[in-house]
């Protein structure tokens, strides 16, 4: 039983189809890579997955349940985390009050700021961002923006961590650090869908490749059998 | 020991709190006649502007809809005045914008930036016009009388209203919800993707936001004792809090409070002293607020805050 199933999943902007009647199913427990050239609508499906965007088309089922048609609240409560392409953080506050918002209300139970601030300090943490837990998110560089944004949704206490490009725009050693977290983030038991462009972090961690070209997905396997698929390497390098 | 470390404020700030409420409460019994009526108009705008950041502030959404939940307020006390109680008709004064909040809320929170400002604007627009068409054409009637209450219960139920929507924001803001608040303001979509019903808490403080004002109102049109549809929904009410909280400066949230009040002690001098010349004035001292304190009367206290800081590391 997969933990999130999409049927048939549809997306057109005016008349273009930017999604279009995509299958796709993540196992609980799995780092699934999300790839594709520009514009093949990676983040657009994030984007039904969590309801930023809602689906004009086909189902999107989290352990079993109906997410299409949900608000992006509702969503997040049932236990979907993700983080965004262009980060998203609230640059005026610190990053202790970004990881506690998610600890206040990422959850069904209500949590007491006690215990929420508990759970905050561990997953700063587990982050690495202990040190700074006092600094506004606006003065931090790119990478620890990133690891804050990875910790507020750690703290909602997710099941399925959706990751869109977090290692864009880092240097080779801040990448190699965010592989690291991406694996220890699983070995808490957090399935991972991750969209990402650096083919070295996507090769080594994931289990399975889902690859989108178009607004549709044309393969699927592990990072062996998509690297070697000959319609991959055409979208990739072209014929 | 030294007196920096004795008046610290953990201590210090409930006690001078106190000292203030023991004076407000008691200004009636020792300064008589005017002042009582002076203090309650800066108590109408405190509360006017403070009610106005405590939504607009945090959120960024720019609502002009101030008219409209205060106009709703003096309405209610017009129809209910003369058969309920005083607290009683403030009170629906209150509950009746809050109504008006919450439904103009959940239809239009959704437009932001420039559309929601105008939106709420034009709210005033229509309410007003709707009332005269209404007392035209149904009633065939032009305005409503007031029951008159004499100024000092007038000074206690605004004084009231104001210590009661402090209470409202020193609470909310230690809450976890005045944190969802501001983290609507810094991003919404963010917001709604931690959990946040970003809806829900935009229109449940719009609509509180909307209590205060409207029971100012419901308050201030007892001492009108003659109301139409224009008075009421005067248009100068949506912008003047807007000015003050700008003028006081939105950094901290005694800046709204310092910008109403020095406004409406100006605004009570240039009417009485220069009644002529009180609107050009007005607009200097507007425009030269805009140009040298961009931050307001906070930003300026900071600045000199600093400027003394420094020098005092200068002499250690």
């Amino acid at each position: 039983m997969p933990i999130l199933e999409g049927k048939g999943v549809t997306k057109y902007f005016g008349g273009l189809a930017a999604i279009s009647n995509v299958n796709f199913n993540v196992e609980r427990g799995e780092i699934v890579g999300l790839i594709g050239p520009n514009g093949a609508g990676k983040t657009t499906l994030f984007n039904l997955i969590s309801a930023a965007l809602p689906t004009q088309q086909g189902v999107i089922t989290f352990k079993d349940i109906k997410i299409t048609g949900m608000k992006s609240h509702q969503i997040c409560k049932l236990g979907i985390a993700r983080t965004f392409q262009s980060v998203k953080i609230f640059p005026n506050v610190s990053v202790l009050e970004n990881v506690m918002l998610g600890a206040l209300f990422g959850k069904t139970t209500s949590t007491s700021s006690e215990a929420a601030l508990k759970e905050v300090e561990e997953i700063l943490d587990f982050i690495g961002l202990s040190a700074i837990k006092y600094n506004q998110a606006k003065d931090l560089t790119l990478v620890n923006q990133k690891r804050v944004e990875v910790a507020r949704a750690l703290a909602t206490d997710p099941e399925l961590l959706l990751l869109d490009e977090l290692m864009a725009g880092l240097n080779h050693t801040e990448i190699s650090e965010t592989m690291e977290m991406v694996s220890r983030i699983r070995d808490k038991g957090i399935t991972i869908l991750m969209i990402e462009h650096v083919m070295k972090a996507i090769m080594s961690i994931c289990d399975r490749i889902i690859v989108l070209h178009h607004g549709e997905t044309i393969a699927e396997g592990t990072p062996e059998e998509v690297s070697t698929s000959k319609k991959v390497i055409e979208v990739y390098l072209g014929e | 020991m030294q007196i920096s470390g004795i008046l610290s404020k953990k201590w210090f700030s409930p006690v001078a709190t106190g000292v203030i409420l023991v004076v407000l409460a008691t200004l009636p019994v020792y300064a008589a006649g005017y002042t009582p009526i002076l203090f309650t108009t800066i108590y109408m705008y405190i509360i006017l502007s403070v009610s106005w950041a405590l939504f607009s502030g945090p959120t960024g959404y720019m609502s002009l809809a101030t008219a409209a939940f205060f106009g709703v307020g003096i309405y209610t006390a017009s129809l209910l005045g003369e058969i309920l109680p005083l607290p009683v008709f403030i009170l629906a004064g209150g509950l009746a914008s809050a109504m008006v909040a919450l439904l103009v809320g959940a239809l239009t929170l959704r437009l932001k930036g420039i559309y929601f400002a105008i939106f709420t604007f034009g709210l005033v627009m229509l309410i007003a016009q709707l009332l005269l068409f209404f007392e035209l054409h149904v009633t065939g009637t032009r305005g409503r009388f007031v029951i008159v209450i004499d100024y000092n219960t007038i000074y206690y139920a605004m004084l009231i209203i104001f210590v009661l929507l402090m209470l409202i924001i020193f609470l909310l803001r230690r809450s976890r919800w005045g944190l969802a608040l501001q983290s609507i303001g810094e991003n919404e979509e963010a917001a709604a993707h931690i959990g946040i019903n970003v809806t829900l808490v935009k229109v449940f403080i719009f609509a509180l936001s909307a209590f205060f004002i409207g029971m100012a109102g419901a308050t201030i049109a007892t001492r009108w004792t003659y109301i139409d549809p224009i008075i009421a929904f005067d248009p100068d009410i949506s912008f003047l809090p807007v000015l003050m909280a700008i003028f006081g400066g939105m950094a901290r949230s005694y800046g709204p409070i310092i910008g109403a009040v020095i406004f409406a002690y100006l605004q009570e001098i240039l009417l009485t002293k220069f009644a002529e010349l009180y609107m050009l004035i007005f607009g200097v001292i507007l425009v030269v607020s805009i140009l040298y304190l961009p931050n307001g009367i906070v930003g300026l206290i900071q600045k000199l805050w600093r400027r003394i800081e420094r020098r005092r590391y200068a002499d250690t």
